[in-house]
């Protein structure tokens, strides 16, 4: 595939989202804020990533552009090989609904949903048949241990309970890439080791993690490739737990 | 207060239309029983009641048997209609008496009406000092506190009649509470001379009642020396009548269409400003959908059809709510005016109603559903 202005060669065998000196904007009143400028990201297939700084850093920012929740000003973003400027909003949101499953930091639960109801969601947004999401969503909420409060509301279950139906949610459609965006940043430290451990298992199965956070610590324990951003730049990458990084091939799904 | 502009509106088009109809087989039914082949004729300026009240100048005699001479009159009858006392059970009513002719002028009357006696029988020739009444005295709905039945005696302006008969129900709010007696009584109690108050007049065809029509207007123009455009008198053909009471009951229907469109556009803006909110409200909601793979496409149909679910409930009230009043309204006017119409359901009517209601709750939903579908998602995760 041609690529235009391009430094090094991009292997889309190996990397599934790139991000290519990109720049975001925003206009506040009369000013413009960079949130980030010039930013390249590369996130191979079966990584953990992760992407870390202090609070205006721009890595929330970083998190939207690689989960293409947000264009870029400036550079390009391409996802699986694809330059996603090019597509239009139909196609994005059907290749995010398939390959990228989100967790947020505030669970972002449907609140008129049950916990079902809310990993059947995507599935349903697919055109997966009745038969088939409810099943699956059984199957993904039994695996989380949720199996007995499937019919519950989101305001029934504790925080450490909703993250869980985040994730299994977020693992509804199978996709390859997860990303979580500060997820253990509403919960306390115990259950955010919980949920940092299944992260960890679901990269294990060769699923590609990118992790968001403030937390060095967090960053250098899980991760294998931390990028170290301030003021929407990236400072330096660094490679954490090299030995458990293997993986290169394409992940396949359940 | 969204739903109620869109249930008002399709409360009012339908119990419109249903009362619309059921009025007009209600009039029509009050001309019905006074059949569809005759001509009426009529002098003009009488007062509120019934024809002949009070007019200035009367019909006669004389312009009874010359419209009688006309080739395309084939039967011509004079009518008369005088208010009078009638007393029974002690008590006392004001009502109608119509005169019943001799022979064949009798049968003509009966078989235009259709007459037969639910109780004893009707008038024969020259049955002077008996009255056959009409349907309501026999079920105690003129306020003598006691049906009457054949056998019972009525006093009329002082005098005393048999009641032979009772007419069956008419539906009709004049023949239901007529005194019908033979016209030598009406003559001799009232003493009224050769006025007549109206006739009745059947063509020699009927497929040509134009003809009849204006033969007799210009046979009475020049007996009552009028001219052309300042007639003292009135010939109706029935389709003339049924046009005049049409084209009043059409009018009602225009105001009320009119209202009913103001207050469907009213409960559209309703809707319009409900979605707004909620597509404001929702914002979260929205983003999240889109995080998670919803195309615009999908936002956009969530939302228009849930606008036109909002259309949709209106509008049922509305037909709930509509149906209703058209009954109860059918019933008021059955009292009324004593016509018997019953109240149907018009299906057709409900389905294209609830149709119309679900399709302007959509359209109203359009432009806010758009705008749910454009959000960007990262600005609506942010709340």
């Amino acid at each position: 595939m041609e690529k235009k202005g391009e430094d090094k060669k991009i292997d889309y065998e190996k990397t599934i989202i790139h991000l290519h000196n990109v720049t975001k904007h925003y206009e506040m009143g009369d000013n413009v804020v960079k949130a980030v400028d010039g930013i390249s990201i590369d996130i191979q297939r079966g990584d953990f990533v992760a992407v870390m700084g202090p609070s205006g850093s721009g890595k929330s920012t970083s998190m939207n552009l690689i989960g293409s929740l947000d264009m870029p000003t400036h550079g390009h973003i391409f996802l699986d090989g694809e330059d996603i400027s090019l597509l239009n909003e139909s196609e994005l949101a059907q290749i995010r609904g398939k390959n990228i499953g989100f967790i947020f930091q505030q669970f972002n639960l449907i609140p008129t949903l049950t916990v079902k109801e809310n990993v059947v969601l995507p599935m349903t947004l697919q055109g997966i048949s009745e038969y088939e999401r409810e099943e699956k969503a059984e199957k993904i909420l039994r695996r989380l241990e949720l199996a007995d409060r499937m019919d519950h509301y989101p305001n029934q279950i504790s925080g450490g309970q909703q993250q869980r139906v985040a994730i299994a949610r977020a693992l509804a459609n199978d996709p390859e890439v997860i990303l979580a965006d500060e997820p253990t940043g509403n919960l306390d430290t115990k259950t955010g080791l919980k949920v940092m451990d299944f992260l960890t298992e679901l990269n294990k199965e060769g699923r590609t993690i990118v992790l968001v956070t403030h937390s060095p610590e967090l960053a250098k324990q899980y991760a294998h490739t931390v990028y170290w951003l301030k003021d929407g730049k990236i400072e330096r990458i660094t490679k954490e737990r090299k030995n458990a990084f293997e993986k290169v091939g394409k992940w396949k799904g359940d | 207060m969204t739903l109620l502009g869109i249930c008002i509106g399709i409360l009012a088009v339908v119990s419109l239309i249903s009362l619309g109809s059921g009025l007009k087989l209600a009039v029509g039914s009050q001309f019905g029983v006074s059949s569809t082949e005759l001509i009426t004729v009529q002098a003009s300026g009488g007062n509120f009641g019934p024809p002949g009240s009070e007019v200035i100048n009367p019909l006669t005699k004389e312009h009874l048997e010359e419209i009688k001479k006309l080739s395309s009159v084939k039967m011509a009858i004079g009518r008369k209609i005088e208010t009078g006392k009638l007393e029974f059970n002690n008590k006392v009513v004001f009502g109608y008496a119509s005169n019943i002719p001799d022979g064949e002028d009798r049968d003509f009357i009966y078989s235009q009406l259709e007459a037969k006696p639910i109780a004893g029988r009707l008038l024969r020739d020259g049955e002077i000092g008996k009255v056959f009444l009409g349907y309501n005295f026999y079920v105690d709905k003129v306020g003598l506190e006691r049906a009457v039945v054949p056998g019972n005696t009525v006093t009329i302006q002082d005098r005393d009649f048999e009641v032979v008969g009772i007419l069956e129900k008419k539906g009709s709010f004049i023949y239901d509470n007529l005194v019908y007696m033979n016209e030598d009584d009406l003559q001799s109690l009232f003493d009224y001379g050769d006025d007549l108050d109206y006739i009745d007049v059947l063509p020699t065809d009927k497929d040509n009642m134009e003809r009849t029509k204006e033969d007799i207007e210009k046979l009475l123009r020049r007996l009552r020396d009028v001219d052309v455009g300042s007639e003292d008198f009135t010939v109706s053909t029935p389709e003339a009548s049924m046009a005049q009471v049409n084209s009043m009951l059409n009018a009602i229907q225009a105001f009320v269409i009119i209202i009913a469109s103001i207050s469907i556009f009213v409960g559209a803006i309703g809707i319009i400003n409900t979605m707004e909110t909620s597509v404001l409200e929702r914002k979260k909601e929205i983003g999240i959908m889109k995080a998670i793979g919803a195309k615009n496409s999908q936002i956009f149909m969530q939302f228009f059809v849930e606008s036109g679910f909002l259309g949709l409930i209106g509008g049922g009230i509305g037909v709930i709510l509509g149906i209703t009043l058209g009954y109860v309204g059918i019933m008021g006017i059955n009292n009324f005016m004593g016509s018997d119409v019953q109240p149907t359901i018009n299906f057709i009517l409900i389905f294209f109603a609830l149709l119309g209601s679900f399709a302007i709750g959509a359209i109203a939903g359009i432009i806010p559903a758009m705008r749910a579908a454009k959000q960007n998602p990262v600005e609506a995760l942010r709340g």
